[in-house]
């Protein structure tokens, strides 16, 4: 089947707030190529439990493909027209099954040798996009925060080298209260700044008090679901005929009921949670991949105004089966390699931070936890330089142009 | 042939930034060895397909995660064929993640008994554990883009066995020097340099597999692998330059297979994949080391993965037919 085909009927499967959206929107889906209306479709599906930032983009998105002329489709979708699919993929369900679709879709460009031509299109789409519609600057600059090392007692390599060349290297910043104060300078921006989903603390380990106000997501609160998840994952795999693409695919359709969630308080970060262990590559064993990629997704996708991430230990590398079976016995933590994992993580941190918009008038910071050691960058902050003065968070903050709470 | 990997990016390794990880590399085969800048891989950037690709030259489009046979001839049917050597003369040491079918491919013209006989360390190991020992798991590690994943063994794949007929090595021998090794990898080296002792093979490929940790993201244990990965490849050198039957007469290639996706691309997450298709994910290095081959010498034209295998063709004489790459000229 191809878009032309479509009719509202098909999309009775689909949750209530994306069946709305999609049959409104049907005949713009109609006139788009099969090659790009599955990934519109896959984002479309889960519109229901996307964050607020999301739902906006994809309106805004739907709304823009409305408006063009015929004329203006052809030349938008050109390089995606040129795409040649096979039979098998046009009789794909991928109205019903947009995520799998393009997973073969992915296997079929790189055996095809049209993967570049792919990527060249969806830059193509996505410049057009961003210049027709230019992403809504944030209310108040963005604030990211990275704590890295914890339980690390010292450590003679060079820290935040990536990141040195965009800020301040602080070496004497006095450590006592830093994650408390920290966490209340989230806390005080949202709010004062109040935003769905705005203002996040994602914690590798169990998350310290912090304020209501903020979302909170912990390798330790998540626990639960992690066992489950990787049970379900054990005892699929033993099952006849089960592959790679199969057993992703299995992941990807986890609902919250599998993994013995029931009647979440918040259905939309519980989607966002199952996401991170069931999508996520490392995450359900090592906690520095799932506070990174915590982090990089909520970044793409929520556009946090505020996001305060904490790294902590992972388990020591031991043989797959073993990390795959969530057994606590002979837990072991290797805390320097978790640094080393962590002082990378916080690098890819501000990058994402810096693919949002208002990247110039954003900050971020890195510490290592419990030591004197703050990398800071943002406008108020000097290149490529190096600060021998003492000061406590209070003052740096205050540098950074950052509101920091009284008392 | 040595494949460094699986996929290692510039940044960590021959870049600045990455050559602190390299030490071996850097002071012991630079000086010696050509060096060859920009190896592009236009094929599919899964570690089996694109070893199938180097050691065919051409891109295969086999699926990556399953056990099936290279399309093309590989260098190992070209190289028998042609010079009419025997089974015992070509041989594969390869992590067991399908790479089992590597040593052969299904062409007409070729494949079968024409291929390398083909070592799966790992699966060895496993073998000869079937009484339930669990302490050398750690050097089982595997498959690591799908951890849960391993398709059947099927193939001309080296047994338990031939352990003792061949290496000359007994299961329980095997198994105590096993405990004294760290990773997969090491024990690849191992049994590598146990089959140059008593077979001497003229062409022997090696493909290391540490590196791939990285897909479960951590960047320390990346690191590690590429450190390891380059101790391996100067225990490699050093057993070349100690065994008669190879000391002054062999020329040893490495590359990675391929890189991995870069920071700035935001479709990937850096170093944790090679999924992107970007240019670093598709650009690596590659370095010759050997009699004949110009020493301290750089070279920056971008030749392509597929070269690999004309290239060994036109240095030992074989006709590789059915490559699509061209032999690089600066190494003949």
């Amino acid at each position: 089947m191809l878009p032309r085909d479509l009719k509202s009927e098909q999309f009775s499967g689909y949750p209530q707030e994306a069946r709305r959206l999609v049959t409104n929107d049907l005949g713009t889906l109609q006139r788009l190529p099969l090659s790009f209306v599955p990934s519109l479709l896959r984002e479309l599906i889960d519109y229901d439990f996307k964050f607020p930032a999301e739902r906006k983009a994809l309106e805004k998105e739907l709304a823009n493909l409305s408006s063009l002329s015929a004329a203006q489709i052809s030349e938008w979708f050109r390089g995606f027209a040129q795409i040649s699919l096979s039979s098998k993929l046009e009789q794909f369900d991928w109205v019903n099954a947009p995520g799998q679709f393009v997973e073969q879709l992915s296997a079929h460009l790189w055996t095809t040798h049209q993967l570049d031509a792919f990527r060249e299109a969806a830059t193509d789409y996505a410049d057009r996009l961003h210049t027709a519609v230019p992403p809504e600057a944030p209310p108040i600059p963005r604030l990211g925060i990275s704590v890295i090392g914890q339980g690390v007692d010292s450590y003679d390599g060079l820290l935040f080298r990536r990141l040195r060349p965009h800020g301040t290297y602080f070496r004497r910043i006095k450590p006592e209260n830093g994650l408390k104060l920290l966490l209340d300078v989230v806390a005080l921006r949202a709010k004062s700044h109040p935003a769905s989903y705005g203002h996040w603390y994602i914690d590798g380990a169990k998350d310290a008090p912090h304020d209501g106000a903020l979302t909170c997501v912990s390798y330790e609160r998540l626990e639960p679901m992690r066992a489950a998840l990787l049970r379900k994952m054990q005892a699929e795999i033993t099952r006849p005929g089960m592959g790679p693409e199969t057993l992703r695919s299995l992941m990807a359709q986890m609902r919250p009921e599998d993994l013995g969630v029931e009647k979440p308080n918040d259905l939309v970060l519980t989607r966002f949670q199952i996401k991170l262990l069931a999508e996520g590559s490392g995450t359900q064993v090592f906690s520095t991949t799932f506070a990174q990629w915590a982090a990089r997704e909520a970044l793409r996708r929520a556009q946090p105004l505020t996001l305060l991430v904490r790294f902590a230990p992972r388990q020591q590398q031991r043989p797959m089966n073993e990390l795959l079976s969530a057994s606590a016995d002979r837990l072991e933590f290797d805390f320097v390699g978790s640094l080393i994992d962590a002082d990378m993580g916080a690098y890819y941190n501000w990058l994402n931070q810096r693919r949002l918009p208002g990247a110039e008038d954003s900050s971020f910071l890195v510490w290592f936890e419990g030591h004197s050691s703050v990398l800071a960058v943002g406008p108020s902050m000097p290149r490529g330089t190096e600060s021998n003065t003492e000061a406590d968070f209070a003052k740096l903050l205050s540098w950074m142009g950052l509101r920091v709470p009284q008392g | 042939m040595v494949t460094f990997g699986g996929g290692a990016r510039d940044q960590e390794t021959f870049a600045p930034e990455g050559q602190e990880n390299i030490p071996h590399l850097m002071r012991e085969f630079i000086p010696q060895a050509s060096f060859f800048t920009q190896v592009v891989n236009r094929g599919i950037l899964g570690h089996y397909v694109a070893t199938a690709s180097l050691a065919t030259g051409v891109y295969e489009t086999i699926n990556n995660f399953a056990s099936l046979p290279p399309e093309y001839p590989t260098v190992f049917e070209y190289f028998r064929k042609d010079l009419r050597r025997p089974p015992s003369d070509a041989w594969v040491v390869a992590p067991s993640n399908g790479f089992n079918r590597i040593g052969e491919s299904k062409h007409h013209s070729y494949g079968a008994g024409l291929g390398a006989m083909v070592i799966l360390p790992k699966h060895l190991l496993a073998s000869s554990m079937s009484g339930g020992r669990t302490d050398l798991e750690h050097l089982l590690r595997d498959n690591y883009e799908t951890p849960n994943y391993s398709p059947q063994l099927m193939g001309n794949e080296f047994e338990l066995e031939q352990l003792e007929t061949i290496l000359k090595l007994s299961v329980d021998d095997f198994k105590a020097h096993a405990r004294t090794l760290s990773s997969p990898d090491e024990l690849s080296v191992y049994i590598a340099r146990r089959l140059m002792r008593q077979v001497a093979p003229s062409l022997l490929w090696i493909t290391m597999h540490d590196i791939d940790i990285a897909h479960a993201g951590s960047f320390s244990l990346y690191i590690d692998g590429i450190r390891r990965t380059d101790r391996l490849c100067s225990d490699l050198w050093e057993a070349i330059q100690s065994e008669p039957e190879y000391a002054g007469k062999t020329t040893l290639f490495i590359l990675p297979d391929f890189g991995r996706d870069a920071d700035d691309d935001s479709g990937g997450n850096g170093f944790q994949h090679h999924r992107t298709g970007d240019a670093l994910s598709r650009t690596t290095w590659m370095l010759a080391i050997g009699p004949g081959v110009r020493e301290g010498v750089v070279f920056d034209r971008a030749i392509e993965s597929t070269d690999l295998v004309p290239t060994l063709g036109a240095m030992l004489g074989f006709n590789p037919s059915l490559a699509q790459g061209r032999a690089i000229r600066e190494l003949l």
